[in-house]
């Protein structure tokens, strides 16, 4: 059972949507009892840094159970984009904190006449660390859908599981220990999100 | 490298797909859901669902219909027509569309953009503008699936919808909409020089060649295909289809 974390932001049905194809049972919650209980998280997010975490801090005791379930139980827990953006130190986007569990910040990719701002559409990505279960199997050819008008980087180059460029290039995926962010979106991203979601569903809790 | 993206638009009225030709002339296509599960498979960069009457009618988007089509795609999907408020916004984001198209009700209610965009972010919210040359043959921007004149021209609709909050744009030539005519080369050139979020050209491709042309010359972040992936050729019968991949240059 996957537990989709609904915080009012993010495209929560097409994730389920996805799951469902690929025979994956989902329980959609923002309860901290159910949080507590889960075994593999999925954080999605579509919208602003600031907006993300404030609907989280407000949530009593929703912090703290997702803190304990990534530091403490270890379970496997994976960021879709601005969910991804959420597990780093800060955003330039916002003032608030995020979760501080991968250390790395968000940034706004740099004004450009010929890179637009979102990034928004397909591209490809390069793969760093193929040892990490999250990109089993996943090909140099297969494209992603991004859109996002900020960008992720780690602190330690270990972390980075995956880059992308426009204009700069930045971490598409990230992983640290049981802790996974993507910056795409792998429940639009065909049969290669598919695979990205599959590749999670399968890493042992 | 960013591909640029090339999206079929679909038509929609009441439970039926339809091609329009100039915004006017209507013709039936089919079963939405039976076409939109066929893009599925042929792996579209995107889709976009246009209901063609909600705004003129003032009727509440489709949900049901959206939320089927929405089960079905494993891709971007973005949908227009007939929204008026952040209700209906998130009703669309919670079936699992991506971004949503405002047009009409950009003129009508003032802020509509920017509230939509502080919730959901500029990436989520597209803007349309449907230009049409007028009696004097000036290229102005229509409303209400192109039977208002509000009088403004293509560019400083662009900066405006921009400076509002929008994300994107989709740029229809509601004179070549349907007509294989091939694109409005100069229209789009000009709004996707002078604007800053990606502009997507939309009305009378015919061909590969014309795709190709217009990504490669042109700053469009995409272009949107109407007749041509849904009938064979010009006059020809209905046949749900995409563009070669492999015919499509690199821009």
């Amino acid at each position: 059972m996957i537990t989709i974390l609904d915080y009012g932001l993010g495209n929560i049905g097409s994730l389920k949507n996805m799951f469902k194809r690929i025979r994956q049972n989902v329980n959609i919650t923002s309860s901290p009892c159910q949080i507590i209980k889960s075994t593999k998280i999925v954080i999605p997010g579509v919208g602003s840094f600031d907006e993300a975490m404030n609907r989280i801090n407000n949530i009593k005791g929703l912090k703290e159970a997702l803190n304990l379930k990534a530091l403490h139980h270890k379970i496997p827990i994976l960021g879709v984009c601005l969910g991804m953006q959420l597990l780093t130190h800060k955003s330039e986007e916002g003032t608030l904190d995020g979760f501080k569990w991968i250390p790395g910040e968000t940034k706004r990719f740099p004004k450009s006449s010929k890179f637009k701002i979102p990034h928004m559409g397909w591209n490809e990505v390069s793969s760093r660390n193929l040892k990490s279960k999250l990109i089993k199997n996943i090909n140099h050819d297969d494209r992603y859908y991004f859109v996002h008008s900020y960008y992720v980087k780690v602190h330690n180059e270990d972390h980075s599981l995956l880059k992308t460029k426009h204009n700069i290039e930045f971490d598409s995926a990230i992983n640290k220990d049981n802790l996974y962010g993507v910056q795409f979106h792998p429940e639009k991203s065909h049969k290669y999100g598919m695979k990205i979601l599959k590749n999670f569903s399968e890493i042992s809790c | 490298m960013l591909r640029k993206r090339i999206i079929p638009i679909l038509s929609i009225q009441n439970d039926s797909l339809v091609k329009t030709i100039n915004f006017k002339k209507i013709n039936y296509i089919g079963d939405p859901c039976n076409t939109v599960r066929i893009f599925n498979e042929l792996e579209v960069d995107e889709l976009v669902i246009c209901d063609i009457r909600a705004s003129l009618d003032k009727s509440e988007p489709n949900f049901k219909l959206l939320q089927d089509i929405s089960s079905e795609c494993f891709m971007p999907l973005v949908y227009g027509g007939g929204i008026k408020s952040l209700d209906q916004a998130k009703k669309i984001f919670d079936l699992g569309f991506e971004k949503i198209i405002i047009n009409s009700f950009c003129f009508t209610v003032h802020n509509i953009l920017s509230k939509i965009a502080s919730s959901y972010g500029s990436q989520a919210l597209l803007c349309s503008i449907d230009v049409k040359k007028n009696f004097f043959g000036k290229k102005l921007v229509y409303s209400h699936s192109g039977t208002h004149n509000t009088n403004h021209t293509p560019l400083f609709w662009a900066k405006e919808v921009e400076k509002r909050g929008a994300g994107e744009i989709l740029l229809t030539s509601i004179d070549r909409e349907g007509t294989w005519k091939g694109f409005d080369f100069d229209l789009s050139s000009y709004i996707a020089k002078n604007t800053s979020i990606p502009v997507i050209g939309h009305g009378g491709a015919s061909s590969i060649n014309d795709i190709n042309e217009i990504l490669s010359k042109t700053d469009l972040s995409g272009v949107a295909l109407g007749s041509m992936v849904l009938y064979q050729k010009k006059g020809m019968g209905v046949l749900i289809n995409f563009p070669n991949k492999r015919l499509l240059s690199q821009y």
